[in-house]
């Protein structure tokens, strides 16, 4: 701040906690709901007060599901969902930090070639290529798999320029002197640059473990078993039809549980997840 | 920039790209090569027999009034969604920039919807919205405006505009409130000393600095509109009401997976490539820049 000017401070104030009211409304008006009964909640207006179902409504998602929508319990998805968020990350940090190593600390012949391949994956996302890709999945009898849920996801292009660029970082010298020290490739990369690569891998952790757990279309297309769906596919499919056939009190509930581990982790790991956002936008 | 030390070995660099190489030629270049070939082939209805039409498919798709309306439902929908996404933002963004009480506080507050799929923020505003229950539909009520976005093709894009923008607020946020953060303050100290007010010191310093978040933002945003709320759009209205909110990358789906018109689909796949070819170019040309600036 470079002068003094209260009014202007009280409005920012203002402003901001206006917004912070904004975000917070429909995650407050979930909650609510997710702690009444079904009639309750279908009243108009319904209250704004939390009521006292919260441990008989997440109970009966947890374990049996909806009635009228999906019968699958949340608690298998919420399972399912975990095997993304952790599988896809982790996947991703180990294939892209192998091939990073290799396009930096090497010359051989294709480099530049594999370089742009993966470059290339860039301009690929799901949501072109929706009908063949499923058709390989099909093919490679990858459907209804926890195979088929995260494999497909881990080949990315920003995690490997993550690492590349962050190697780039990684004075020579060090290099230099295990070489000298008859230290080889796999060696230095065990005991130099994995050790160094700490906080990129976290980082990297944190956005990833969002994005595998808030997948959407790629589970959407090839799941079919009730067993196999995560949480957010599951939510959608607890809504069966106009606005008085769903029972909003569960979907709601599952829709907290669906939102909480991603939210801990963001609000949590907080100085991970801006790093990460930051630095794998760049 | 190269590495001067490298490692010299016949094999090993060849082992460790090849799972990363393995998996993008499997699910990333094999199925978009399939793609463009199914695009020149059209099926019959029972997927028995295919036949080569050379460039029909597309021919087709610019003649069909549907498609052109799912452009044209695209262009508005991400305008919508970048530009009120960007101004929210930005507001917030300058003013807990200004802020020193409870800045980490705010931001924590701001950044949770980060977190959210966008499939659920559309749960969360149709619940909000809903014709019959919804909380806010009936405030709306109470001002004599009659809501449903079941039927009501304008309230339905409004609908998921508002959930797609509160989703991607906490990202722009976060990335305003750096690049103001990166502003030195020498510079909007002496334009203070100059005499300039806090809105001039804005418009003439602040906002043209920002120009390269602003500008980054905005590809990322148009992106975030074209393919992300794929999930917002499928949880809420499906593309309806009639096609109201149809948007290019949910037809796709529609078409192919819904329809089965693996043709028309794969051309659409195709047209859409060409897109994000486009943007990611775009997006490249100007990063380049910025590391200049």
């Amino acid at each position: 701040m470079v002068e003094n000017r209260p009014g202007l401070t009280i409005l920012s104030h203002a402003v901001l906690i206006l917004g912070v009211l904004l975000i917070a409304f429909p995650l407050y008006v979930t909650f609510v709901a997710s702690t009444h009964t079904l009639e309750t909640v279908m009243q108009v207006p319904m209250p704004l007060v939390p009521g006292d179902q919260l441990v008989q409504n997440y109970a009966q998602v947890l374990g049996a599901g909806t009635t009228t929508g999906s019968k699958a319990a949340v608690g298998s998805m919420l399972v399912n969902s975990t095997v993304m968020a952790l599988g896809i990350p982790l996947g991703k940090i180990a294939i892209s930090i192998i091939s990073a190593f290799a396009i930096v600390y090497f010359r051989f012949r294709f480099r530049l070639f594999f370089f742009w391949m993966i470059f290339i994956t860039l301009m690929l996302p799901v949501e072109v290529r929706i009908i063949p890709t499923f058709k390989v999945i099909a093919d490679l009898g990858m459907l209804n798999t926890y195979a088929g849920l995260t494999v497909p996801l881990i080949a990315s292009a920003t995690a490997t320029f993550l690492f590349r660029q962050f190697f780039m970082t990684v004075p020579d010298e060090l290099a230099e002197a295990a070489r000298v020290d008859g230290a080889g490739p796999m060696r230095f990369f065990w005991d130099v640059l994995l050790p160094l690569s700490k906080t990129t891998m976290a980082a990297l952790f944190v956005i990833q473990f969002i994005y595998g757990w808030n997948q959407y279309l790629w589970p959407l297309l090839i799941t079919t078993d009730e067993s196999m769906y995560t949480t957010v596919i599951g939510i959608k499919r607890m809504i069966v039809g106009g606005d008085a056939a769903n029972e909003w009190n569960l979907i709601m509930a599952t829709a907290i549980l669906a939102m909480l581990p991603p939210a801990a982790v963001v609000v949590l790991m907080q100085r991970w997840f801006v790093k990460g956002l930051v630095e794998t936008e760049k | 920039m190269e590495k001067r030390v490298v490692f010299r070995s016949a094999w090993l660099p060849y082992a460790l790209v090849a799972p990363q190489i393995a998996i993008t030629v499997v699910f990333f270049f094999w199925p978009a090569i399939q793609a463009v070939w199914f695009s020149f082939q059209l099926q019959d209805a029972f997927g028995l027999k295919t036949q080569f039409v050379g460039l029909q498919n597309f021919t087709n798709l610019f003649r069909d009034g549907n498609y052109l309306a799912s452009f044209r439902v695209t262009a508005v929908f991400s305008v919508l969604v970048a530009f009120s996404g960007l101004a929210i933002s930005l507001l917030l963004a300058t003013m807990a920039d200004r802020v020193l009480r409870g800045a980490l506080a705010y931001k924590t507050l701001l950044i949770w919807p980060y977190a959210v799929a966008p499939a659920i923020a559309g749960v969360l505003w149709a619940f909000l919205f809903a014709p019959s229950i919804g909380i806010v539909t009936y405030l709306l009520k109470g001002f004599g405006v009659e809501w449903n976005w079941i039927i009501n093709d304008n309230q339905a894009l409004t609908l998921v505009v508002i959930a797609s923008v509160w989703k991607q607020i906490s990202y722009n946020f976060l990335f305003f409130l750096a690049g103001l953060q990166s502003i030195p303050r020498s510079l909007i100290e002496a334009a203070a000393i100059d005499g300039a007010g806090p809105a001039r010191r804005f418009w003439t310093i602040v906002f043209p600095l920002l120009s390269p978040t602003t500008f980054f933002l905005l590809v990322v945003n148009v992106v975030y509109a074209f393919f992300e709320t794929f999930g917002v759009i499928d949880a809420t209205t499906q593309g309806g009401p009639g096609q109201a909110t149809q948007i290019l990358v949910y037809k796709v789906y529609h078409d192919g997976v819904k329809a089965a018109d693996l043709g028309s689909s794969s051309a659409q796949s195709v047209i859409l490539m060409f897109i994000v070819i486009a943007l990611t170019v775009v997006q490249f040309r100007f990063i380049e820049r910025k590391v200049q600036y």
